[in-house]
C-alpha cells in the first residue's frame, strides 16, 4: 500500500493500486508551490503521491480509488491552491503527435550528419571503389532514415491524395522518394552521384519547422467540458411529503420542484415557486452584479444563489438547459473554423502543380532533344529535388515561433500558427462589455465625497471583506487618501460595517433607497451619502481602440448588458454599440459579418461570450475569463490594459508580411535554380548548397521578428 | 582503407549512442517540465529538518 513517492508517469496508472487523477492548479508561481503540493498532499490519508507539471501547471495525484474529486480538490484547497480537473485525452494525442516530429527530427539529424559526412568526402574526390562503397553506405543509413523520418509526410500525403487533394506534402514526399529511388539505381549501377543527402537534409528542414509548429499548438482546447463543469451537479428534490433527497443533474426532470441552498450553484433552469434571493448570473449575461430574483422569475442552470434558500420548480433539464444549449453553439461555431485553409496550404496548391509540370516538361523536352531515358530521368529529377519546398516549409512556422515569442514577453499567448495568420486578417473587432473593455471589478465613484469622508470610509472599508468594500477601499488607496482610525468596527453580514469615530457612529451600509445601481451608503453621525459604483474602463481603452483604427479597424461593443450602461461607455468611446445579446444573438452578428464578407476578432471573457469566441474569425480573451472563454479564444492576454490586443494585430500582420518574404525567398531561389536543374548542371553538392542556404535565409529573416512587438512600444 | 573499416563503424556506433540517449531522456520524461526542472533545483531535499 505505502507506495514509494516515485515521480508518477502519466499512463501507467494501472501498474500501482492507486488510481491517477490530474488537476490543473493556475496558482502555482514558484518552486515553494511545487514543494508544497509534492510534500504536502501525500500527508492525506488515500494519496500515494504527487507529482506537478510546472510548465502546464498540473499536478497529477496517485490516490486510492475511494478519494473522488471532490476529496482531492478539497484536499488541493486545504493547502492553499484552487484546482480544476482536466479530462485525460486531448493532451495526451496533442503529446503523442509532438514527440512523433521530435524522435522523426532526431533520426532524421543523425541520418543527415553521418550520410553528410560519407558524401563530403565522395565530393573531395573520392573514385572509383571508395566512392561505391560510401554510397552503399549512405543508401544503408538512409533507407531506414528516410522509411521511419518520412512517414509523418508520406501519410498526410497519401490521405491527400485518396481524397483527391494536394497538399505540401504531396510534391515533399514525390521529391524524396524519387529522390531516394534515383539514388538507389545510381549506387546499384555504380552512377557518379547520389542524392541521399539532399532527400534526407530535406526531411531535416521540413521536420524542424513541423515540430516547431507541434510545439506552438502544445495547449488544446476543451472548452466545452469546462464549460459543463461549472452546472450544478445535483440538487435537493423535494418530494410530494415534504422530504428532500439529492438527484444527480441528468436524473432531474421538468416539473421537480427543487430546494436551493444558498451559495448552491443551479442544476437545471426554472421557475422560482417561493422565495426571494439573488443570484449571480454572470456566466450567462457577463453582468457582475448579483440580480435580485423573486417568484416566478426564471432562472438558469449554472448561476449561484446567493442569500437566501429558495424553492424553484424545473423547467428544463440535462441537455435542454440554456447553458447545454451554449456549449452546443460553442462545439457547432468551432467546427466551421477548422475548415480555414493555412497559408502554407495555400500555397502548394499553387506549387506543386506547377513544379510537377515543370519536372515532367523537363523530361519531355530533354527526350525530344535526344538525350536518352536515363539522362531525362535524371535532369526531371534533378528539378524535382531542387524545388523541393524545403525553405517554404520553414518559412510559415520559424516566422510564427519567433512571433509568438515575441508577444508572449508582451502579454499575451497566442495558442497556435493559424491563430496568428487568422489575426491578421481581421478588419472589424466586436467587444464584450464587462471585464473586457472594463476591469470587471467595481470601482467607486468619488467626486462628492470630501477627504473626511473619504477617509472614514477607508477606515471601514478596509475592515471588510466584502467586495463593494474591497472595491471602495482599492478605489479609495489608489487616490492616495490615509484611513481614519475607526474603533469599535464590527460586520454584519447583508447589513454593512459600522464603527465609532471621534464620538460619533459611522457605517457603510446598503443604500435605503434599494436603487438597482451598485452602491452603499456612508453614514457618519447623523449625515448621510451615497457612493456609487461603476465598473471601470480600462485604462488604454481609447488609445487601442485608436490603434486598432488607424491599423483599418472598426470597433463595437457587442455587450449581454443592460441598454443604458452600454449606450454610456459607446458615447463616451464614440463607436457603435448592440446591447442585450443573448449568446445566440452574438453568434449571429458574428455571421452577419461573415456573409457581408468582413472577417471579425471577437474580444469577449464570459462564458456567454463562448459561442462567439469559437465563431469569429479570430478571437481574443483576457486572463480574467472564463476558463470556456479562454480556451475558445485564439489568444489570451494578461494585465489590466488592452494594449495587447492591438498589438496582437499589428505583430500577426507582421509576421505575414515576414511569411511572405520569405515565401519570395524560397520563389527566388527557385527562379536562380530551376534553371540550372533544366539544363543539367545540379550535382549532389550544388543542391545540398542551395538548400541550406534558402533554409538559412529564411531562418535569419524570420528572426527579425524577435524585436516586433517591442519596437512598435516605442514607436 | 583498412583505417575506414575500424573508423565508419566507430562514427555510426557513436551517432547511435546519442540517438538511443536523446530517445531515452525524451521518454523518461525530461523535456515534459523545462521550466518546473529550473525551479526544482530551489528546493531543498525532503530528509533535511523542518523548520
Amino acid at each position: 500500500m505505502n507506495a514509494p513517492a516515485l515521480p508518477l508517469a502519466e499512463n501507467d496508472a494501472g501498474e500501482t493500486i492507486g488510481v491517477s487523477t490530474r488537476f490543473t492548479v493556475p496558482g502555482m508561481k514558484c518552486a515553494g508551490c511545487i514543494g508544497k503540493i509534492e510534500r504536502e498532499l501525500p500527508k492525506i490519508t488515500g494519496i500515494e503521491a504527487a507529482r506537478v507539471n510546472f510548465s502546464a501547471k498540473r499536478v497529477a495525484i496517485q490516490h486510492d480509488p475511494g478519494l473522488d474529486e471532490d476529496d482531492l480538490s478539497q484536499a488541493l484547497l486545504s493547502i492553499g491552491f484552487e484546482a480544476q480537473r482536466v479530462s485525460d485525452n486531448p493532451m495526451g494525442t496533442e503529446n503523442a503527435e509532438r514527440r512523433k516530429l521530435v524522435r522523426a527530427l532526431a533520426v532524421a539529424g543523425f541520418g543527415m550528419m553521418n550520410i553528410m559526412l560519407l558524401s563530403v568526402s565522395v565530393w573531395s574526390g573520392a573514385e572509383g571503389a571508395t566512392r561505391e562503397l560510401f554510397h552503399w553506405l549512405s543508401a544503408l543509413i538512409a533507407m531506414p532514415v528516410i522509411a521511419y523520418s518520412g512517414r509523418p509526410f508520406f501519410e498526410s500525403a497519401w490521405m491527400a491524395l485518396k481524397f483527391r487533394r494536394t497538399n505540401m506534402d504531396v510534391p515533399i514526399s514525390i521529391g524524396v522518394i524519387l529522390a531516394t529511388a534515383l539514388s538507389l539505381y545510381e549506387t546499384i549501377t555504380g552512377g557518379a552521384h547520389a542524392y541521399f543527402e539532399s532527400a534526407v537534409m530535406l526531411l531535416f528542414f521540413l521536420l524542424a519547422g513541423r515540430a516547431l509548429d507541434a510545439v506552438m499548438r502544445d495547449r488544446t482546447r476543451d472548452g466545452i467540458g469546462a464549460l459543463l463543469g461549472r452546472m450544478g451537479k445535483s440538487a435537493s428534490v423535494i418530494g410530494p411529503d415534504g422530504a428532500t433527497r439529492r438527484v444527480d443533474a441528468d436524473e432531474l426532470e421538468p416539473g421537480m420542484l427543487v430546494l436551493v441552498a444558498a451559495g448552491e450553484a443551479f442544476a437545471a433552469d426554472g421557475e422560482i415557486e417561493d422565495g426571494a434571493s439573488a443570484i449571480d448570473n454572470s456566466m450567462l449575461t457577463g453582468e457582475s452584479q448579483p440580480e435580485a430574483v423573486k417568484p416566478r422569475d426564471t432562472i438558469h442552470a449554472g448561476a449561484i444563489n446567493l442569500t437566501a434558500p429558495i424553492r424553484v420548480r424545473l423547467t428544463r433539464t440535462a441537455q435542454d438547459t440554456a447553458i447545454a444549449e451554449i456549449a452546443r453553439l460553442m462545439d457547432e461555431a468551432g467546427q466551421s473554423r477548422s475548415s480555414y485553409v493555412r497559408i502554407a496550404d495555400r500555397a502548394s496548391r499553387a506549387y506543386a502543380p506547377a513544379v510537377h509540370t515543370l519536372a515532367a516538361l523537363a523530361f519531355v523536352g530533354w527526350m525530344i532533344a535526344g538525350a536518352g531515358v536515363h539522362q531525362s530521368l535524371v535532369i526531371a529529377i534533378a528539378v524535382l529535388i531542387i524545388t523541393c519546398p524545403c525553405a517554404m516549409g520553414l518559412a510559415v512556422p520559424t516566422a510564427q515561433v519567433v512571433a509568438s515569442g515575441a508577444l508572449l514577453k508582451r502579454g499575451l499567448l497566442v495558442k497556435d500558427g493559424s491563430a496568428l495568420e487568422r489575426l491578421a486578417e481581421v478588419d472589424v473587432a466586436l467587444f464584450d462589455k464587462t471585464g473586457t473593455l472594463t476591469i470587471g471589478e467595481p470601482r467607486p465613484v468619488l467626486g462628492e465625497l470630501d477627504y473626511e469622508a473619504r477617509s472614514v470610509a477607508l477606515g471601514l472599508a478596509q475592515h471588510s471583506r466584502h467586495p463593494l468594500s474591497q472595491g471602495l477601499a482599492a478605489g479609495l488607496r489608489e487616490a492616495g487618501v490615509e484611513p481614519a482610525l475607526v474603533e469599535n468596527v464590527s460586520e454584519e453580514a447583508g447589513r454593512g460595517v459600522q464603527g465609532v469615530w471621534n464620538g460619533q457612529p459611522a457605517a457603510l451600509e446598503r443604500p435605503a433607497d434599494g436603487a438597482a445601481e451598485l452602491a452603499t451608503q456612508l453614514r457618519i453621525g447623523t449625515r448621510a451619502q451615497t457612493i456609487a459604483f461603476t465598473d471601470q474602463l480600462r485604462p488604454d481603452a481609447a488609445e487601442t481602440l485608436e490603434r486598432l483604427s488607424g491599423q483599418g479597424i472598426a470597433s463595437q461593443i457587442l455587450s449581454g448588458d443592460r441598454e443604458h450602461a452600454v449606450q454610456d461607455l459607446a458615447s463616451q468611446l464614440g463607436i457603435r454599440a448592440q446591447s442585450e445579446a443573448k449568446p445566440a444573438e452574438k453568434l449571429e452578428t458574428l455571421e452577419d459579418f461573415k456573409t457581408k464578407g468582413q472577417r471579425p476578432l471577437m474580444i469577449g471573457d464570459g462564458l456567454n461570450d463562448g459561442p462567439a469566441l469559437a465563431a469569429a474569425h479570430a478571437s481574443i480573451a483576457p486572463g480574467t475569463a472564463s476558463d470556456a472563454s479562454q480556451q475558445a479564444a485564439d489568444a489570451v492576454f494578461i494585465g489590466r490594459g488592452l494594449r495587447p490586443v492591438a498589438l496582437a494585430v499589428d505583430v500577426a500582420r507582421q509576421t505575414m508580411a515576414v511569411v511572405r518574404q520569405n515565401f519570395a525567398f524560397a520563389i527566388g531561389y527557385n527562379v536562380l535554380a530551376v534553371p540550372l536543374a533544366l539544363f543539367g548542371y545540379v550535382t549532389p553538392l550544388i543542391a545540398a548548397i542551395a538548400m541550406s542556404l534558402s533554409s538559412l535565409i529564411v531562418v535569419a529573416n524570420s528572426l527579425r521578428l524577435a524585436g516586433a512587438a517591442g519596437k512598435e512600444t516605442s514607436a | 582503407m583498412t583505417g575506414l573499416a575500424f573508423l565508419i563503424p566507430i562514427a555510426l556506433g557513436m551517432g547511435l549512442l546519442g540517438l538511443l540517449a536523446f530517445f531515452w531522456s525524451m521518454k523518461s520524461g525530461q523535456y515534459d517540465d523545462m521550466e518546473g526542472s529550473a525551479h526544482r533545483i530551489l528546493l531543498d531535499d525532503e530528509d533535511e529538518v523542518e523548520w
